[in-house]
This record gives structure tokens, sequence and C-alpha cells, in this order.
């Protein structure tokens, strides 16, 4: 029993120095990554600040207790003094302890009003969330895509060797240029979620309703990879942010692609779509944004996410289908999607939807195309 | 419990026979009995739940359970932890031991106890029968932010509505009890600065959970409303506001963590003294700063939101507030460890968790300093680093001063010493595994794992594989601690009625039989 007392003190003493050695490494596996930008920096000392004099005040009061504890064991024939009040000595450490509130919140504040500035930046991109994905708009330039999680199904079952970026990659990651000012406009679309990249020290809530502001300056190219950080749902987990930083040059080539892209995509609205076009685009469209809820195989989840699959309105209600897609459903998870797509995706989704899963054999297999889609609009702006 | 039922003389008084005896008990013993069995209970479902979700992070990808039901897990994990097993736990301490220390015959409105009581098992079973529901039980965080519990939720969050409410009124039914009782059966003598701190604590947090659990039940309330009568009290695209539900929510939700803590500041002190042998330390300002401690936590609940997009004045004025609670707490850890210096201390089980309270909550009050730092904040919120951080006051905090407590009373409850060895090893095997689960977390939340991922990637894989190992230790070895109290139950060395050495002058509970009568102090005792 007394060898075990003795191992056991020594491992409460070792304990806490071994875990403390891997602070002192300053590896980001460990500790908070020092990032990149200016304000990420100054974080992370304020962070090491704090985080030192806690354990200061911890070597002090531990030390002083952990030698009681020794000294004055019964034991050992210790007998018990009796004072129970010491005026001077409780006023000290009061005041002790306010100084020392005081020389932690000097910094903290100078650290936050750096951070804290939400004027307008050279470049301004609205971000919002969805469930689960980020969608990303360059306001300047009218030009806006969805970021997804790329990594595959197969890796998160386990089926496959999962890959060295696994759950911290995606398909279109967000673009910014070097030695910028960007503002960042967050908001949500849905729940609340939490736009976070460490390396930038940017963490801001992305909440229906509100929009809130953020901003950085990142002096070199990279790859940046953050996550959501509010739970909002069944993904949760599964929709990371990622930001590529590149030179000024590529940014704007970058933009201008998008830009060109996104004006081709405007002059597809008005050619005449056949039904496999619409299909295949749908198909895509289906499998990216809607298949998380609604499932692949169009059974959904109800009665959260209903099924698509044999429903009413899939099979004999294509004005509805199309105000649905349109506006959203009030009171359920059902987003509008009316503002986030183009025409022609919300007519090819419609249209697939109406055909698979037997839909079209089943009901009236209407075709939707992106000029019905045009319509609607133009209706609802009247 | 057999030996409770042993009433010696006092057969006329005795307890009813059989089950109608715990169905419409009004004895406060029987009661205090009956909450610390409930939370005992609930401390082995909430635990489980804890291990299918350390079971399923065990290792990166998804293996033993669907995100879905995961945040199943951690939602219901931190409702039944919170208001199922520290809560339960400290009410049963406080029926068992506020009468007997300040020297009353029984709690001031002993009816109202009895339903404070029954009211839990309904709440819980309501909450817990989700589960078994198609749509699954709660799945937005024990936190249950509007509108993902609101428009977003399976419609089973009507059940979890009205389980909360039904804790709520069982909370404010046991506070109003708790805080007359106080006030008004108090021995001759015992004036207010004369009471037993944890009977001061226990006043206080009366108060509080007085004060905000109508907030609770407000914000559940309109939860209710917005998801089945077509308000919009959080819902923006209605005109609300789902900002107001976290500034709601925290307003009760900043003193519940206090209400979950304050008690345990409370039975750590008496252990301290008395396994010190000397009077606690600055007994004036331990009362002061529980009480400042409870008056600041009304005024730091937006520290919760640091990352919503509050003006810069907001941020600073909550940092700041956040920051004055460090300096009531740290006088308590200060007191504590003066009431050590020059005692003469011995090891006892009570004495060990104690000693590791007063450590490991230092740790969590450590972290939380840092967490009052807006901009590292930034950086922490929503991060393992926080789940380190209530984990380390409510673990080793909140838990062990329950441990300690159970412990250091139980003798005096059956009559009947606990096995002081098994006692020991309980406490190291329990003081090992919660390092080993909890510390971890603090460098997997550094560098960057958002809490509430039932996956996560590759980096953080080594500390999780070592938390869950530390969690399933914990789980496991709190059998022991179940072995344990069963034992004392049944049989053990006889207590003498001081129980511990010199126990006799430090409260009225040491000056009765161990057991004590079914009905204790029926002559009041004096208090010089």
């Amino acid at each position: 029993m007394a060898y075990i007392k003795k191992v056991l003190a020594k491992f409460i003493f070792v304990m806490p120095l071994f875990f403390s050695s891997l602070v002192f490494s300053e590896s980001s596996d460990y500790n908070m990554p020092i990032g990149v930008t200016e304000v990420s920096e100054s974080i992370f000392e304020l962070h090491m600040v704090i985080f030192w004099i806690c354990v200061a005040i911890g070597v002090i009061v531990f030390s002083i207790m952990f030698w009681s504890l020794w000294k004055y064991r019964k034991s050992k024939g210790a007998v018990a003094a009796d004072f129970d009040d010491n005026l001077w000595l409780e006023i000290g450490w009061t005041v002790a302890a306010t100084l020392v509130l005081v020389w932690m919140a000097v910094p903290a504040t100078q650290v936050m009003v750096e951070a804290y500035d939400d004027a307008e930046g050279e470049i301004n991109i609205l971000i919002t969330g969805h469930q689960w994905k980020w969608h990303y708009e360059y306001l300047e330039d009218e030009v806006g895509f969805f970021s997804n999680l790329s990594t595959s199904q197969e890796q998160i079952d386990g089926e496959v060797p999962k890959g060295e970026f696994y759950l911290k990659e995606v398909d279109e990651p967000l673009v910014i240029p070097t030695n910028t000012r960007v503002r960042f406009l967050i908001t949500g679309n849905d729940v609340i979620h939490s736009w976070w990249v460490p390396d930038f020290a940017v963490k801001q809530d992305a909440i229906p309703g509100f929009i809130n502001t953020a901003w950085t300056n990142v002096p070199e190219p990279g790859i940046f990879r953050g996550a959501c950080t509010e739970l909002c749902g069944i993904k949760h987990a599964f929709m990371p942010v990622v930001v590529r930083a590149v030179e000024r040059e590529e940014f704007d080539a970058f933009i201008a692609e998008k830009v060109t892209l996104a004006e081709a995509e405007r002059l597809l609205t008005s050619k005449n779509w056949t039904k496999e076009e619409l299909m295949e685009r749908g198909e895509q469209f289906y499998q990216t944004n809607c298949a998380a809820c609604h499932q692949a195989g169009g059974q959904g989840i109800p009665p959260v996410f209903p099924a698509l699959a044999g429903s009413q309105v899939a099979l004999s209600d294509s004005a509805k289908h199309i105000q649905i897609l349109m506006e959203g459903v009030q009171g359920s998870a059902m987003a509008a999607f009316g503002e986030s797509y183009s025409e022609i995706d919300i007519a090819s989704v419609i249209t697939y939807t109406r055909q698979a899963w037997d839909n079209g054999e089943k009901g009236d297999g209407v075709i939707v195309t992106p000029q019905d889609i045009v319509a609607y609009k133009n209706r609802i702006d009247l | 419990m057999s030996t409770v039922v042993e009433t010696h003389d006092h057969g006329h008084h005795g307890p009813a026979k059989g089950l109608s005896r715990w169905l419409f008990t009004t004895n406060h013993k029987d009661i205090g009995t009956l909450y610390l069995w409930f939370s005992f209970i609930m401390l082995f479902i909430g635990g489980s739940m804890a291990m299918v979700i350390r079971a399923e992070l065990f290792q990166p990808g998804l293996q033993i359970v669907q995100p879905e039901f995961f945040n199943q897990m951690t939602t219901n994990h931190g409702l039944i932890m919170v208001f199922g097993v520290i809560m339960p736990a400290f009410v049963g301490l406080a029926n068992w031991m506020l009468p007997i220390q300040i020297g009353a015959p029984d709690m001031a409105l002993p009816r109202l106890n009895n339903l404070s009581f029954w009211l839990l098992p309904m709440a819980f079973g309501i909450l817990i029968s989700t589960l078994f529901m198609p749509e699954g039980g709660p799945n937005f965080g024990w936190t249950f932010y509007a509108p993902l519990s609101t428009t977003y939720a399976p419609s089973t969050v009507n059940f979890f509505i009205f389980s909360v409410h039904v804790m709520g009124v069982s909370s404010i039914l046991g506070s109003i009890n708790i805080i007359t009782t106080i006030f008004n059966m108090r021995a001759p003598g015992m004036t207010l600065m004369k009471m037993p701190l944890f009977v001061w604590s226990w006043l206080i947090t009366a108060y509080l959970l007085i004060a905000v659990m109508p907030v609770l039940a407000g914000v559940v309330t309109m939860m209710l409303m917005d998801i089945n009568f077509g308000t919009s009290f959080f819902n923006a695209a209605g005109g609300g506001d789902p900002v107001l539900f976290q500034h709601v929510f925290w307003f009760f939700g900043h003193p519940e963590v206090y209400i979950m803590i304050l008690p345990a500041f409370g039975i750590v002190s008496h252990i301290i003294e008395t396994f010190s042998r000397k009077p606690i330390f600055g007994y004036s300002s331990m009362v002061y700063a529980m009480a400042s401690i409870a008056i600041l936590s009304f005024v730091v609940w937006a520290h919760h939101m640091f990352t919503v997009g509050m003006p810069l004045a907001g941020e600073l004025f909550f940092m700041y507030s956040t920051m004055l609670i460090a300096i009531p707490t740290g006088v308590k850890v200060f007191n504590w460890v003066a009431t050590m210096f020059r005692g003469s201390i011995t090891f006892e089980t009570p004495m060990l968790f104690s000693i590791a309270f007063v450590a490991l909550f230092t740790i969590g009050g450590f972290s939380g300093l840092m967490l009052a730092i807006v901009p590292a904040d930034f950086q922490y919120h929503d991060t393992y680093f926080v789940v380190a951080h209530f984990h380390y006051v409510l673990v080793p905090g909140a838990l062990f001063g329950i441990i300690a407590g159970a412990y250091y009373w139980l003798p005096k409850w059956t009559g009947n010493m606990y096995d002081e060895t098994l006692g020991k090893l309980h406490f190291w095997l329990t003081f090992i595994s919660v390092n080993v689960t909890f510390f971890p977390m603090h460098f997997v939340g550094l560098a960057g794992m958002p809490r509430r991922y039932p996956d996560y990637a590759l980096q953080f894989a080594d500390f999780n594989a070592l938390i869950s190992v530390g969690a399933f230790m914990f789980g496991l070895t709190q059998l022991l601690f179940l072995f344990i109290v069963i034992k004392t139950i049944r049989s053990g060395k006889q207590a003498t009625p001081e129980v511990w050495e010199g126990a006799g002058d430090l409260g009225l509970e040491w000056t009765l039989s161990s057991p004590p009568p079914y009905h204790s102090f029926t002559v009041q005792p004096q208090v010089k």
C-alpha cells in the first residue's frame, strides 16, 4: 500500500508536467494555432500570456496546498492551530487577485479593439450558412457558389482509407486575395451556424435574420481549413470551411472566370432544354443539394424530411412544386432555393424529381423548363 | 436503506411499511434518500449515454451510431446530468442534512417536499421516453438553441418542453421549502452568521433557483408557442430574433451553473475543516464570497455568446464582469488552503475527494478565466476546450463534492462505516480516470476540434482514443461506488454519533445517533 501511494503521488506531480511540456512545444496539434494574420498572432500571444499567469497562480496555490498537506499530516504528529481568520491576509489576497485581473484585462482589451473592426473591406463577401454547406457571394462582382464537403461517404463509413484532409476538404473553396482587407458578412439561411477559420482567428455565428461582420488580411498565399462550430443538425460535422488565399492577379482571374461562367449560365436559360439534359443536370444537383435530407432514393426521413418518391406534389402538381422550390415551406426545414440557384438548376431538379423513382410513370411527368421558372419569377415580381 | 427503517424505541413514530412508505412519505430523511437514489440511477443512465458518445469518438469515421442518434445522446447526456443528477443529488443532501444541521425536526413543508420529489421521475420518464419514439428524442444540444429546437426540431420537442416545465416546478417547490425551513426552523441561538456553510450555500442556491427557473419556463413556453401556435419569438422569417433565445436561455443558464456548484462549496468546506481538525478559515468571507458569486451570476450571461455579434461595448462589459467572478472564487480557494495550513490532517475518502475538488475545480476556474478573455474566446468558443472547462467544474467540481458529501455523511445516514480501503481505491481510480478523460480535451479543443461532432479530422485521433479509454475507466469505476454504498447500507463497523474524530463540536448532525432517529430533534436543541 505504501508503495502504491508513492507511485500515485509521483503520478500526480508528474502528470501536469508531462502535459505542460506538450504545451511548450507550441505545436498546433496541442495548442492554439498561431495563425497567419496579425490578429491571430496577437490572440495567440494573449492566450499564452493568460495561460502562463494561470500556471503561475496555480503553482503558488497548489504548492502551498500540497506542502501544507505534507507538512501538517496528523500521522507525523501535527497538532492543529485554532486560528480562523486574519483580516489583513484576506484583504491582501483579495487586492492581489484584483490586480492580477487588471493585468490580464489590459492586453485583452487592446487585442479586442484590434480584432473588432466592421469597416468596409476592399473585397466584401457574403457568407451564408445552409444545412449543411456554405454559400459564398462576392458582393462587388455579384457571383457566388456553394462549397460542399468533398470527403466521400465511403471514407466516413470506413469502407475505403481516409484521406489526409478527411472532413477538411470541399469541392470549391472560398478564394480570397492576399494583402487585401477582406470583410466577411455572415448570415444563416435556416438554423444558426458558425464560420470559423482558426488561422485567421475569425469565428462568427451565422444567424438567420442577422448579418454579422468579420474581417481578415492574409499576408501569404495558402490553404486554410476550418469548421462549422455551432450545432446545426445532423451534418454539423460535415460542413467544413476551406479558404484559399492567392495573389491578387490570380484572384482577379478567378473572379473573371466566375463572371464569365455566370454570364454563360444566364444565356443558357433561354435555350430549349431537352428532357435528357434537364434530367442529367437535375440528378447531379439533387445528389449535391437535396439528398442529405430527402435521401438519394427520394424516400426522405419522414416526418421531418418528407419522401419525394410518390409524393402528391411531385406526381401531379407542378405549380406547387415550383412554388416550394422557390419559396421554401414556412415552418419546416425546406428552405427557399429561388434566390440562391439559377433558373436552370431549379427547373432541372424539379424535372428530375418528377421523373425519378417511378414518379414519371405514376404521375403526370410534367417537364419544367428554365423558362417556366423565369415566368414564375416575373409573375411574383408583378 | 433497510437500516434507516430501524427506529429503535421510536417504533410508534416509525415509517409505514412497504411501497407506500416511499410513495406517501413526508419525512425529510426518506425524501432525501429518494432524491439521492434517483440521482444515482440517473447518473448511470446519463453516464451510459456518455459511453455511447465516447465509443463513437474512439476513432474517426462513423462506426457505432449515426449522427442523428449521436446528437440525441449528447443532448440527453447533458440534460440528464444537469437536471437529473447534479441538482437532485444536492436537493437530496439538503433534505437529509439541512433540518439536522439547523436543529429542526423536519422540513417546513413536508407534503410539498413529497410532491417536488415525485414530479422528478415523471419529468425524466417523459424525457427519456422520447428516445423510443419514431422521431427520436431531442437532438439540438442541452442548450437547445432556436431555431434548431423550434422550426427544425422533431415533434418530440413538445415532450421535452413539458418535461422541462415539470422539472422547473419541482425545483421551485423544493427551493420554497428550503428557504422557508432555513428562515423559520433554526434552533434557538443559531443566528444567520452561525449557520453551517452548507446551509448558507443552499439558502443562496434556493434564491438563485427561484429567480431563474421561471426564466427557463418562459423560454420553453416561447418555443412551444413558436412551434404550435404560429408565433415568431425566435423565427427570423416572422420578424423574430434567434439571438433573443440565447439571451433568455443564458440569463437562466449562467446562474444555473452556480446552482450546480454552490452546494458543493458548502459540503467541501465542512469536510476540509473536519479532517484538518481546524475551524474553517474566513467563515464570513466564505458567506460573502458565495453571495457575491450569486449576484454576479446575473450579469455575466452573454459570455456564452461572444460570437453572436455583440457590439464592442457589450463584449468588453461581459468580459470584465466575468473576470470579476474570479475574485470571490479565488477567495474561497485561498480560504480552503488556509484552513488546511497548520491543521492536523488525515486523508479519509471524503477528504481525498475534497482535496481533489479544490485542485481540479481550480483548474476548471483557470480555463474559465481564459474563456472570459473575449478575443481568445473567439478561438476557444464551441470547441473541446469549452467541453474540458465545464467538465472540470462539473465532474471533479460538483460531482466530487456530492461523492465527498456522500462518504462524509453515509455513516451518519446508515449507522455503518463504509469500507475505507475500497473508498480510497474508488477515489484513486476516479481521480486518475477523470484527468485522463478531461485533461486531453483542452488540447484537442485548442488544436481546433469543435464540440458536438460525431466524426472528426485525423489529427485528433490519438487524443480522442485516450479520452475514450479514460471515460470507460471512469464509468466502470462508478460501479465500485455503487457497490460500496450498498455494502455500507447492509453492513459495516457501527458508527459513533460523532463519526469523525473531533466532529462533535462541528455541527448539530454529529450530536445525533448514527443513524439518527426517524424523527430527530423532537426536542429543540440550543445553540450557544
